[in-house]
């Protein structure tokens, strides 16, 4: 047992994984010598060499593509983005490739990849440095779309996705990187992608969140705990895509209200998903229209503006309560 | 501090062995052995003739739109010609010749441009890619998989094609720069066939050759005339023993020309004249290699017969092929379903098979169907 920041756990997570695995290598912008802009590949290039552990060009569509050509012949690589913001740059190679090579050649080939990129605001960063847009990968078939909240699950979900035979796009809130500590186990875990969890148990309402939203649904659950004496039910998500609609139906059955937060823009987003696949599972169980609280429909506003932006406790709390008086 | 010029002076070369009149240089005739060359031709004849009779089968509606070989079967065969089965081709939507030598059953080329993936599938020892759309973006993966090859220790080199539209995409350019960087054992074949559907080479980039572009990255770069198979062979031959030595990348730029359609789609006389292509049908790189052949006394008699019985027994067995159940199409989304998608096959494969959304799969077009906008008889 030791207590390690999420940059400390993810870091572990590679080391104990191309220990285990020698097809697994990393690439990316400065990834090697400098261990990477949040240190998260840290050492490895001193300990696996520098053919294992890539500082490649500055050219985000030749990561991601030449990750595929070495996935093609039976590598696992693990590409850093720097930032989630740059991945414009390669969403070609990601939807034209990455998620189509196993259907284009008929199960012939697949794309063992996975994808780290920083996302999400709070850190008083620049424009493309600050944006959620785990939406658009969680919309394509063939991807996968994983979001931890914590250093331990961390840990076990990108050991999970370095295994998984399908690529997956890592996202990694910036703003939890050094948030918090937790005891995490010495030896190596792996969670099961595509599975949420009950992060607090409750009856009155359901509050879904990931990421670094998960920190401020667990606290607006807290204020409502000592301020409306009700208990929320909190979902950690924890992967985007292939949603885990099993684990939110279940809860809105029993509680029968629910509120999405997210740090994406509202419209089309991971909200709109989520509130239909509970009106599919449990429309008869919904005493209210599920609400969403969201970032704004607008591009990004600089970070002096952001906290009006991103969703904060008192915006959840108050979307809680218009609910459950609904 | 004068203005000096920096060695190296980079220098490209153009390399022609066998002229459109059929003149050999014969100092520069590459050593290839009888069968060889018999092979060679063969390969290309099949190619043309495959290539007008799929145009056909395509305006009867049997296959859907493709994109025609024709005038570029020496840029095709001379390139691939020179790799071992166990190098790896990454090919681009263009490759009929080049991938009926490396292997890929007609009917499998037949069935992919009649709508059905499976003939985008390689066999499982294949070391090919299938065919790849997005314009250039297979080539950082064949980049890829020269790292991989080195990394494990393979003797292995990628061979990647393309054309003259592809070098102005980024996805080109990174390729070629990731490739100098990493110094991986990649061949870069662009054939330069002067049209991007509708765009010409003069206002797709303002360099004087194509191959002058490697030399912005490191690397050498030569041009071929692309319609002499003896000169892409040779030029081949060169930078895939050089990236199996370990020297690194090569790109070659085959000036040649599509003589046929963009695709089927397409409409060239709205772009280009008759005079333009009637000027490079007297280049055709079947006429001068045949002149070749005949002359060392290398032609096969019967050769148009068993070409045309081998791709009418081909188009028979494309045709023969059963018609797949669409609810195979859940069947490689993942390595394991999720539940939701699991769901959606399960309520495809609850409904009834006679409704339409079952019979989409049908192998051919019905009569009647209505063609892609442009699918229309062309003058060529």
């Amino acid at each position: 047992m030791a207590k390690l920041n999420m940059v400390k756990a993810l870091n572990q997570a590679l080391f104990q994984e191309m220990e285990r695995d020698g097809d697994v290598l990393v690439l990316g912008e400065d990834v090697g010598v400098d261990g990477g802009v949040f240190r998260v590949t840290d050492d490895l290039q001193r300990t696996y060499g520098s053919q294992r552990v890539i500082d490649s060009p500055l050219a985000e569509a030749a990561i991601i593509g030449t990750a595929v050509g070495m996935a093609l012949y039976g590598l696992k690589p693990i590409c850093e983005i720097q930032f989630s913001g740059f991945a414009f740059q390669c969403f070609h190679q990601i939807e034209n490739h990455c998620a189509r090579y196993r259907m284009r050649s008929q199960g012939r080939f697949h794309i063992p990849i996975v994808i780290r990129m920083p996302y999400g605001g709070g850190v008083r960063a620049l424009e493309h440095h600050s944006e959620s847009e785990e939406q658009f990968y969680a919309h394509i078939p063939g991807l996968k779309m994983v979001i931890p909240s914590g250093p331990r699950n961390a840990r076990a979900l990108l050991a999970a996705a370095i295994r998984d035979p399908d690529p997956v796009i890592f996202f990694e809130a910036k703003s939890l990187y050094h948030a918090a500590k937790e005891e995490v186990p010495d030896e190596s875990e792996a969670m099961t992608i595509g599975q949420a969890q009950v992060a607090r148990e409750g009856d009155a309402l359901t509050l879904i969140a990931y990421g670094a939203m998960l920190r401020v649904a667990l606290e607006a659950a807290d204020v409502l705990r000592d301020e409306d004496r009700v208990a929320v039910e909190v979902i950690d998500l924890l992967t985007i895509s292939p949603l885990d609609r099993e684990t939110l139906v279940a809860s809105v059955k029993k509680t029968g209200r629910a509120v999405v937060v997210h740090e994406a823009p509202r419209s089309f987003g991971p909200g709109a998903e989520i509130a239909a696949s509970i009106m599919d599972g449990a429309f008869l169980s919904l005493e209210a229209p599920i609400r969403r609280v969201t970032a704004h429909d607008v591009p990004f506003v600089g970070f002096a503006r952001e906290k009006a932006n991103v969703p904060d406790v008192p915006r959840v709390v108050s979307a809680a309560r218009e609910t459950l008086a609904f | 501090m004068p203005r000096i010029a920096l060695e190296p002076r980079f220098q490209v070369e153009h390399l022609s062995i066998l002229d459109s009149d059929g003149n050999l240089d014969a100092a520069l005739e590459p050593k290839l052995a009888d069968k060889d060359l018999r092979s060679l031709y063969r390969s290309m004849r099949l190619a043309r003739r495959l290539d007008e009779r799929m145009v056909r089968l395509q305006r009867q509606g049997r296959i859907g739109t493709f994109a025609p070989t024709k005038g570029q079967e020496a840029s095709q065969m001379g390139s691939i010609f020179t790799l071992r089965p166990t190098d790896w081709m990454v090919p681009s939507f263009r490759e009929t010749a080049a991938m009926i030598w490396r292997g890929w059953p007609i009917e499998k080329l037949l069935l992919f441009f009649a709508g059905h993936l499976e003939g985008g599938q390689p066999a499982p020892d294949q070391h090919d890619l299938p065919i790849t759309i997005p314009v250039a973006t297979q080539l950082p993966h064949a980049v890829g998989l020269a790292y991989a090859a080195q990394y494990r220790g393979d003797d292995v080199v990628v061979m990647a094609y393309f054309g003259d539209g592809a070098t102005s995409e980024g996805d080109f350019h990174e390729a070629l720069n990731f490739a100098g960087v990493w110094h991986v054992p990649v061949v870069f074949v662009c054939q330069n066939n002067q049209w991007a559907i509708s765009v010409p080479l003069k206002k797709q980039t303002h360099s004087r050759t194509i191959a002058q572009k490697a030399l912005a990255y490191g690397l050498p770069g030569i041009q071929v005339d692309g319609n002499d198979v003896l000169a892409v062979y040779a030029a081949a031959r060169e930078a895939v023993d050089r990236a199996r030595a370990g020297d690194g990348p090569t790109l070659i730029e085959c000036v040649t020309y599509r003589l046929g359609v963009h695709t089927t789609a397409d409409d060239p006389t709205k772009y280009r004249s008759d005079a333009e292509v009637a000027m490079w049908e007297q280049k055709d790189p079947l006429t001068r290699f045949k002149a070749y052949l005949e002359k060392r006394n290398l032609l096969e008699e019967s050769l148009e017969q068993q070409v045309d019985e081998e791709i009418a027994a081909a188009i028979r067995r494309f045709e023969a092929t059963p018609t797949p159940d669409p609810v195979t199409m859940f069947d490689h989304v993942y390595a394991e379903l999720p539940p939701d998608l699991a769901a959606q096959r399960d309520a495809m494969a609850a409904s009834d098979p006679a409704v339409p959304a079952r019979q989409d799969a049908a192998l051919t077009a019905q009569p009647g169907a209505t063609p892609m906008r442009g699918q229309r008889l062309t003058r060529r």
